[in-house]
């Protein structure tokens, strides 16, 4: 549905995207996922026609985006990170209006805008202007624009920055349940939303890939054997760490333990084992039937966090200058 | 050109439902009944005199009011013009909703043109409201309407002329007070363009006096359809416009 092709966009004097090649098939979720300034906005922009990219090549729907950009519009919903409401207009005229320019008329325009009242949430406020709308309520007005016209590609720039918490967890499950209809591409910088929305994510630093994979695959990856935390404490007097760490070696299936912490009576292992194998089981009864209390048991998975800590935290190590500019003023 | 007329309709809209609209129009008509109040005033008070001197009164409403009159209603104008032009995209750009109009599916074209009309259509609307004015003229005298009809064609085509340049000024920075600002001193230069000609007939001078817009006002405000001022107008209005389409597309390049 979206193939990017060696995409470059050049400013004066910063290259904001440089040579960036990945593709979305149709129906998925996908996490456009950078630090600030890393260039997810300009990536995003070319995306939508918004301007043309220096060099390379984007396609949207079939349309290349430099020399058929009124038909690649034709198929894209679009929410900037700022939604573009005029504030001064009544959300149903709204809706109509941008219905209209998207190509839409007579009783289909009607039944879109009442469809997408009805799916975004927004049938209670038509007739309230827009300026008086909550953050909440203008972001999902900003969400019923883009999908008024039943776009193929939906790119949503940040969908769920400056909202609360309950109103996150809300446009995170609207966007979900637009998925399948839509093929979905979301930037943001949160990690966990990606974790939680999308199947697939491509992370970019300082305009340039970093990974593109989805998102089971890419823990896995870095998870490589399945790892384990154990907090060990002994119930009475001394606990040798070194002894348990050579009992907890014996267990079969172990590869690996390593002392993470000690405190006091305790201490905190981590014990890697070969892929596949489940050692837990073994694990905790041989830390009861020792006589030693098992305080905590936990899979010690990377959270994305850390992946992407790891894959853009080397990359900033390699490149010595300054931070990128942030591309969205 | 569907799609101009769908962004015409808005701006329309948000014109009329914000107080932008009415409290031009509540100016303009202020200003403008100050005007024929003092106009109408002189006019009888000349008439009178010249009866008691037992001569014939002046019979040309037309020269006495209408003419002058119009004259400053077209001057007027430029001070309202920029009021109405620095929002057309200023506005959009500092709320962000140019994002929405460039990644439709229109062309930059049709959004100008769009945003132009609409902003000639509520000037039109202005000096609609100066004809009540003349409605008394026309209840108890007998004016010609002719050169009346003229007149007010040669205020829309300088009003459409100067808002296609208020168009492009607007289009130069996300500050509305910015866009207003630049459009009068542009509105005020064009004025005063005609001055020079008046005491040096160089080549240059007789240059800046054609582009003066209140000089192609004149033949119009007599009651003359000149083709020559027309096509001043025009070219205005298109350089105008071509300016506005080459400043929205350096905008997607640079920004």
């Amino acid at each position: 549905m979206i193939t990017v092709h060696d995409l470059t966009k050049k400013y004066a004097r910063t290259t904001a995207v440089d040579h960036i090649s990945f593709s979305v098939s149709k129906g998925q979720i996908v996490g456009f996922l950078g630090p600030n300034g890393a260039g997810k906005t300009t990536t995003m922009r070319m995306l939508t026609c918004f301007f043309p990219p220096t060099a390379g090549q984007a396609t949207v729907a079939g349309f290349d985006v430099l020399t058929q950009p009124l038909e690649a519009r034709r198929h894209i919903g679009y929410l900037p990170e700022m939604p573009p409401l005029y504030l001064e207009m009544e959300t149903v005229d709204y809706l109509r209006f941008v219905g209209r320019l998207k190509g839409l008329s007579g009783a289909e325009l009607n039944r879109r805008v009442e469809f997408v009242c009805e799916r975004c949430a927004v049938g209670d406020v038509k007739t309230k202007l827009m300026g008086k709308l909550s953050k909440g309520y203008r972001q999902r007005v900003g969400l019923a624009q883009a999908i008024i016209h039943n776009p193929d590609v939906l790119i949503l720039d940040e969908p769920t920055a400056g909202l609360d918490p309950r109103q996150i967890i809300e446009t995170r499950e609207l966007i979900r349940s637009l998925a399948g209809e839509h093929t979905i591409i979301l930037s943001t910088h949160i990690l966990p939303e990606v974790e939680q929305t999308c199947e697939q994510v491509i992370i970019i630093n300082k305009g340039k890939l970093v990974a593109t994979d989805s998102v089971q695959n890419l823990q896995a990856r870095f998870r490589g054997a399945e790892s384990v935390l154990v907090d060990i404490s002994a119930r009475s007097g001394e606990m040798s760490a070194a002894a348990v760490q050579q009992r907890l070696e014996q267990v079969n299936g172990v590869s690996r333990v390593t002392c993470r912490e000690r405190q006091g009576h305790g201490a905190v292992f981590e014990i890697e084992s070969d892929q596949g194998r489940l050692v837990r089981g073994d694990l905790a009864r041989l830390v009861v039937e020792a006589g030693w209390d098992l305080n905590e048991l936990r899979s010690a998975a990377m959270s994305l966090e850390e992946i992407f800590l790891q894959l853009t935290g080397a990359e900033s190590a390699a490149a010595t200058s300054s931070a990128a500019p942030e591309s969205n003023a | 050109m569907k799609n101009a007329w769908i962004v015409c309709r808005r701006e329309l809209g948000s014109y009329f439902t914000s107080p932008i609209a009415w409290l031009l129009v509540t100016m303009y008509s202020l200003i403008f009944g100050y005007f024929f109040w003092n106009y109408l005033g002189h006019f009888v008070l000349q008439s009178m005199e010249l009866q008691m001197m037992g001569e014939m009164a002046p019979t040309s409403i037309n020269e006495e009011i209408i003419r002058p009159l119009l004259a400053n209603a077209s001057f007027l104008g430029i001070f309202f013009i920029p009021l109405i032009s620095m929002r057309l995209f200023a506005e959009e750009k500092r709320n962000g909703t140019i994002e929405l109009l460039t990644t439709s599916p229109v062309r930059d074209m049709e959004v100008i043109v769009g945003k132009w009309f609409a902003a000639t259509i509520l000037y039109c609307w202005l000096i609609f409201y100066s004809s009540i004015s003349f409605c008394f003229l026309f209840i108890y005298g007998h004016p010609d309407w002719k050169p009346l009809a003229v007149a007010y064609l040669g205020m829309i085509l300088q009003g459409a002329a100067l808002l296609a340049l208020g168009t492009f000024i607007s289009t130069l920075t996300r500050n509305q007070i910015v866009a207003g600002a630049g459009t009068f001193a542009a509105c005020l230069l064009l004025w005063v363009f005609s001055w020079v000609s008046s005491y040096n007939s160089a080549g240059w001078a007789a240059v800046l006096s054609y582009l003066s817009i209140v000089s192609h006002y004149e033949s119009f405000g007599r009651g003359v359809l000149s083709s020559r001022d027309g096509v001043y107008y025009l070219s205005v209005i298109f350089l105008g416009l071509f300016f506005t389409a080459r400043s929205l597309e350096s905008l997607r390049w640079r920004s």
